[in-house]
């Protein structure tokens, strides 16, 4: 059993955007901080730090997560994804590129966690509908956008996935 | 924002996960999801000597049948449930109010068993199981025990666990043929905390309906009424009227910056009306 006493500072190792990553933490450091200021993985937004705005969504261990609400400690022998692993993946390129024709992000301060949401939806839904998509959008707030831009964003992707694997 | 020092426990078996509790009793909070318990130490609004994280207990994560009834262990997350064909067919009621419970994000993390432990009075898991007449199991290093979850949940984030006991399952009563359900709520925004929710299920007896009615949202705790009736003849308004005013007629709704008791006890008798009207309208074609 993993024990970490308060103020003690021990070594998580993990593996994030496919490549090992190792730093030191306490027990009450949150996984966003622990991206951010100790693995220099500034892509990963804090928000609300409550759950709530979605700012630091990132996939762990092929679930997302809100990092803001998990602690770095976890996080031992995990796999994480984040935003700048999803800037590596040309699978995303015409996301990206929809995401810039229809306005779907303004100050991108939201845009990395919502790209780590889409992702993993997209994986596991290939044919969302527009409403499960706007279920989807929602655990995110974004206050620029209005949505519009990033739901035609979304589902102009998945429709073109479709036709590029019926080709 | 950012959470008090506190001791970071990982047990790698039950045994050992109840022997820290036994160790720390009420200073240790458990930790599975970590959706509300993350929220109250980064807001300082809980500061536990220890966090017991109970993630790798793989072995709670199970959805099972068990006689009539599903279980479902402290790991099993509310998007488990969701794709469960266990849950698919055996509570329906579930799978209605999970659709309002966070987003798509919080429910690939957050459990069915820690929403219930947590005991928000606005939170559709704990409305459902109490609507079902469902029960809590809890594990200590005296035993275990089970409870009904209107026994176990006193009051807003009240319950009567014991500080060395863990929430390990929930037990939910498995549906009932020709069952219907209905879950409505109302919230600032979809998937927010509900200001008010409602569910009901009813099911066709040789004569008459059993039924079964909650209200979240409204008293400090999830309200929840279940019986037998005899519609007389199949008017579902007099029924839907006579088990509403069974819980309408004692309530003293919560004011809060959300919502006023005036404005809840409004919502309580539009939604309380809607979902009874659906499901005995369900029962009686």
């Amino acid at each position: 059993m993993k024990r970490v006493k308060p103020g003690e500072r021990v070594r998580v190792s993990c593996k994030v955007n496919g490549k090992a990553q190792s730093g030191f933490t306490e027990s009450r450091t949150l996984l966003a901080d622990f991206l951010r200021h100790e693995l220099h993985l500034y892509g990963t937004h804090v928000g609300c730090e409550h759950s709530v705005c979605g700012a630091c969504t990132v996939v762990l261990d092929g679930r997302l997560a809100r990092s803001c609400s998990m602690l770095a400690v976890q996080v031992e022998g995990a796999e994480i994804t984040t935003v700048e692993g999803l800037a590596a993946d040309e699978r995303l390129d015409s996301l990206r590129d929809a995401f810039s024709r229809h306005g779907a992000l303004q100050c991108g301060f939201c845009t990395p966690g919502i790209l780590a949401s889409v992702s993993h939806f997209l994986s596991a839904s290939q044919n969302p509908s527009e409403e499960a998509v706007r279920d989807m959008l929602s655990g995110h707030i974004c206050r620029c956008t209005g949505y519009e831009g990033m739901i035609r964003a979304v589902m102009e992707f998945a429709s073109g996935r479709r036709e590029g694997a019926s080709e | 924002m950012k959470p008090a020092p506190f001791e970071y426990c990982r047990p790698e078996t039950l045994d050992e996960a109840v022997g820290l509790l036994a160790e720390f009793g009420d200073e240790a909070l458990v930790m599975a999801g970590g959706l509300s318990l993350g929220a109250l130490l980064n807001m300082r609004m809980v500061r536990p000597e220890a966090v017991i994280d109970i993630n790798s207990l793989s072995v709670l994560d199970a959805i099972e049948m068990v006689g009539d009834e599903v279980r479902t262990g402290a790991l099993a997350r509310q998007a488990d449930a969701l794709a469960s064909p266990i849950c698919g067919v055996a509570l329906p009621l579930l799978i209605a109010g999970l659709g309002h419970v966070g987003h798509y994000q919080t429910r690939s993390r957050g459990t069915l068993c820690g929403s219930v432990a947590h005991a928000d009075p606005s939170a559709e898991t704990a409305l459902c199981l109490a609507t079902l007449g469902g029960d809590v199991e809890l594990t200590s290093t005296r035993g275990v025990r089970r409870m009904p979850v209107g026994e176990f949940i006193l009051g807003a984030l009240a319950t009567a666990r014991e500080g060395d006991e863990m929430v390990t399952a929930l037990y939910w009563p498995g549906a009932i043929p020709g069952m219907r359900v209905a879950f409505e709520e109302i919230s600032e925004r979809h998937g927010d905390f509900a200001i008010v929710a409602a569910a009901a299920w009813a099911a066709p007896l040789e004569s008459g309906w059993r039924y079964g009615f909650g209200l979240g949202g409204v008293e400090d705790k999830p309200l929840a009424l279940r019986g037998d009736i005899v519609p007389v003849v199949e008017s579902t308004e007099q029924a839907v009227g006579e088990v509403f005013d069974a819980i309408a007629l004692n309530l003293s709704p919560m004011s809060d910056q959300r919502a006023s008791a005036d404005y809840r006890r409004h919502l309580a008798e539009h939604l309380g009306k809607q979902v009874l009207q659906s499901v005995f309208e369900g029962v009686a074609t």
